[in-house]
């Protein structure tokens, strides 16, 4: 019988915005429903996110971002996971992000977008349905 | 380290005499007893108990009992006097109201400068600057990490023009102007002081603030440019700057607002934001200045959550505190030095994406008890911004609000009214000394940079943003509309306000406008003694201010200051 390893998740923060209570609370609580989180910090590029996500042989990277530049980062990060051949990797985001700006971002590949206020469980949730199961 | 030393027992002049207060004690014993128990058996309370979002008990009724310590003269005393608890003037808002201050900011100058002059002619007393993310972290909007973010979240400044746009038909010796900045602060200071000279106004008339307090963007915020040593000389650069040649200046705003923000207590945000003070004093202490030379114009900036009495009693304590360390510990003898003046705003944190217009009673609550904590000045933030910046109206609704309080709600009329309730003055004392304890714990790690470098300030409210999230999650905190009371359709579709995708192009075509115009060689010349006074361990000030006089950048300023000073590396502490 072949087990499954732990979801692997990469929170990260795009840009220069450097609002991370949310990004903070949220790899806790994924690390607590049993993932492995590796968190970014703060003032990453896309490239240097994908290259994290790469290195570090993720199934799962949350983006996080509160400055309103998502249009400018979410999409190019995408883009570059299509470069790499990176696309079974679920991506998720949260933030202060307009709700007309949501069906631009799921159009490039971004699975779901939480909001200000989202219970933490629903968000545990989502990644544990959705994330690509793999083999230890 | 002794903080400051509480007088012995003998000759204090308490609030009750000891016969009274056992008769009361007494006579609480047998309601409890009587008249509570028989309540209970009918009608049991909500909650087994009751905290305070610090995790303090609250009692079922305070009484004479929890202040019979209190010593009036010695704890309390008169406004205006030490120790400042029921306010720094001695009239309050009966001579002059709080300042109101509505932080904004966001495109070009030309777009602040319209929001600025509105907001003005519709009654707000002072100006304050939201800079943009590329521009709080140093960068020139041409650089590769400002791409998406110029003009977003703050107006976009590199440059002295820039400055000189921003404050276009502005006087600049009648407004007073507050700059959030902080690990850049020499830079934009000094593109106030030269847009300053250029409309005629000296610098020692200028009036006004800079956050400036790099210490806590390690603790919260984040924004950090420079490592904490370097960050720290800096700060201690324009406090030491200010204090020598533009007099009537705030060199620094000692901030707890952000460290509440990133998840702390309001405990926490009390003890974090008065060891900081404390650490600002002693490293100006060794530049040569007495303590009565630049601590009359330190001022802090604490935030305002939703827990009324708990916040009331976290500014008077405040005031409490710093009055006896600047007394006891360093000895200041003017008692402007002693002065906990600060600003407040609401909390963002607390606005709920969900319902929006439920905000503007958050925002109203919380700017209450701000004016019954004796605040000096005020932002009340807009019912949108959980969303996305305030829109002219919600703007419009948030200034409103402050004047509804100041000029309807009579809570201006007298001083400090909420002094004496046996609750304010019992939870004023607990705050004090739960924030003495936490003060007390980074002594023994050896002071704030050690604290800083282990990481405990930020693991602390890392886990009481957690422990708090939690606590929502489990509705054992109700947030309305959020976790409870929750509505499928929302009622009301507010309109985003958003920000002109153009500004980042015409943002970077200015400064290559700027770079092709002006005495390059100079500029590389001031640069360069820019770089020689950074490594002599100089006052950078002096040097900062004449290269942006040559239309120095931003970007290049900080450039050349992070090549001496290095790079911070943010952490990753979950």
């Amino acid at each position: 019988m072949s087990e499954e390893r732990k979801i692997k998740v990469l929170i990260a923060k795009p840009g220069l915005n450097s609002h991370d209570r949310g990004a903070k609370v949220v790899a806790r609580a994924l690390r607590d429903a049993g993932m492995e989180v590796i968190y970014t910090g703060l003032r990453q590029t896309p490239e240097q996110i994908v290259e994290t996500a790469l290195q570090e042989d993720v199934d799962v990277i949350g983006l996080s971002i509160l400055s309103g530049a998502h249009m400018t980062h979410l999409p190019r990060i995408m883009q570059l996971l299509k470069e790499k051949g990176m696309t079974d990797i679920l991506v998720i985001a949260g933030g202060t992000i307009p709700e007309e700006d949501v069906p631009k971002l799921k159009e490039v590949g971004i699975k779901e977008v939480f909001p200000p206020g989202t219970p933490l469980e629903k968000i545990v949730k989502f990644v544990l349905e959705n994330a690509p199961r793999r083999k230890k | 380290m002794i903080l400051y030393i509480v007088p012995d027992a003998k000759g204090l002049v308490l609030m009750f005499d000891e016969q009274k207060i056992k008769e009361i004690m007494r006579e609480k014993e047998r309601w409890e007893k009587t008249t509570v128990a028989d309540w209970l058996c009918r009608m049991p309370e909500r909650q087994e108990v009751f905290t305070t979002p610090s995790g303090i008990p609250i009692k079922r009724l305070y009484t004479p009992e929890d202040v019979k310590d209190i010593d009036y003269l010695r704890d309390l005393g008169f406004p205006g006097e030490y120790p400042f608890t029921r306010g720094i003037h001695a009239t309050m808002y009966r001579g002059r109201l709080w300042t109101m201050r509505q932080f904004s900011g966001y495109g070009t100058p030309e777009d602040t400068n319209k929001r600025w002059k509105y907001l003005v002619a519709h009654g707000e007393t002072g100006l304050s600057t939201a800079f943009d993310y590329p521009t709080i972290m140093g960068l020139d909007p041409d650089h590769p990490m400002a791409r998406g973010e110029v003009g977003v979240c703050g107006v976009s400044v590199p440059t002295l023009r820039d400055m000189e746009i921003l404050f276009d038909g502005i006087p600049m010796d009648q407004v007073t102007t507050s700059m959030t900045i902080n690990h850049p602060t020499t830079v934009l200071l000094a593109f106030y002081i030269a847009t300053a000279e250029k409309q005629g106004v000296p610098q020692e008339k200028l009036g006004g603030t800079v956050q400036n307090d790099n210490l806590k963007e390690f603790h919260a915020q984040k924004l950090c440019v420079f490592p904490p040593e370097a960050a720290l000389k800096l700060s201690v650069d324009v406090i030491e700057y200010c204090a020598r040649y533009v007099p009537k200046w705030n060199p620094i705003s000692i901030s707890g607002y952000h460290i509440r923000e990133a998840g702390a207590t309001a405990v926490q945000e009390l003890a974090f934001t008065i060891y900081d003070g404390i650490v600002y004093v002693e490293e100006t202490l060794k530049r040569g200045l007495k303590v009565d030379d630049f601590a009359p114009r330190l001022s802090f900036f604490f935030a305002l959550h939703n827990n009324f009495f708990e916040e009331i009693a976290k500014l008077r304590a405040a005031r409490r505190l710093w009055a006896r360390i600047m007394k006891e510990r360093f000895h200041a003898k003017n008692p402007r030095s002693m002065w906990c003046r600060f600003h407040v705003q609401t909390s963002g944190c607390t606005l709920t994406a969900q319902q929006p217009l439920n905000n503007i009673i958050r925002v109203a609550i919380q700017a209450l008890a701000a004016v019954l904590g004796g605040c000096q000045s005020l932002h009340t933030n807009s019912y949108d911004e959980a969303l996305c910046l305030p829109s002219w109206e919600a703007v419009t609704i948030a200034l409103r609000t402050q004047q509804i309080i100041a000029y309807e709600s009579g809570v201006t009329d007298t001083v400090d009214p909420l002094g004496g309730s046996y609750y304010v003055e019992w939870l004023t004392k607990e705050m004090e000394e739960r924030a003495m304890e936490y003060i007390q714990k980074i002594d023994d790690m050896g002071g704030i940079i050690p604290a800083i470098e282990k990481g405990f300030i930020v693991r602390e409210i890392s886990d009481a943003a957690y422990r708090y999230q939690r606590e929502i999650e489990e509705k054992k905190r109700i947030i309305v509309g959020v976790n409870e009371f929750v509505m499928e359709e929302e009622p009301m579709k507010i309109n985003l306000f958003r920000v002109d995708p153009e500004v980042e192009k015409r943002q970077i075509e200015r400064v290559n406008e700027i770079k092709r115009t002006r005495d390059n060689r100079k500029v590389k010349e001031l640069l360069e003694e820019l770089r020689r006074a950074a490594e002599r361990n100089e006052n950078v000030m002096p040097y900062v201010i004449r290269a942006v006089k040559a239309y120095a950048t931003l970007g290049e300023i900080i450039g050349t200051l992070k090549e001496v000073y290095g790079e911070y590396k943010p952490e990753t502490i979950i």
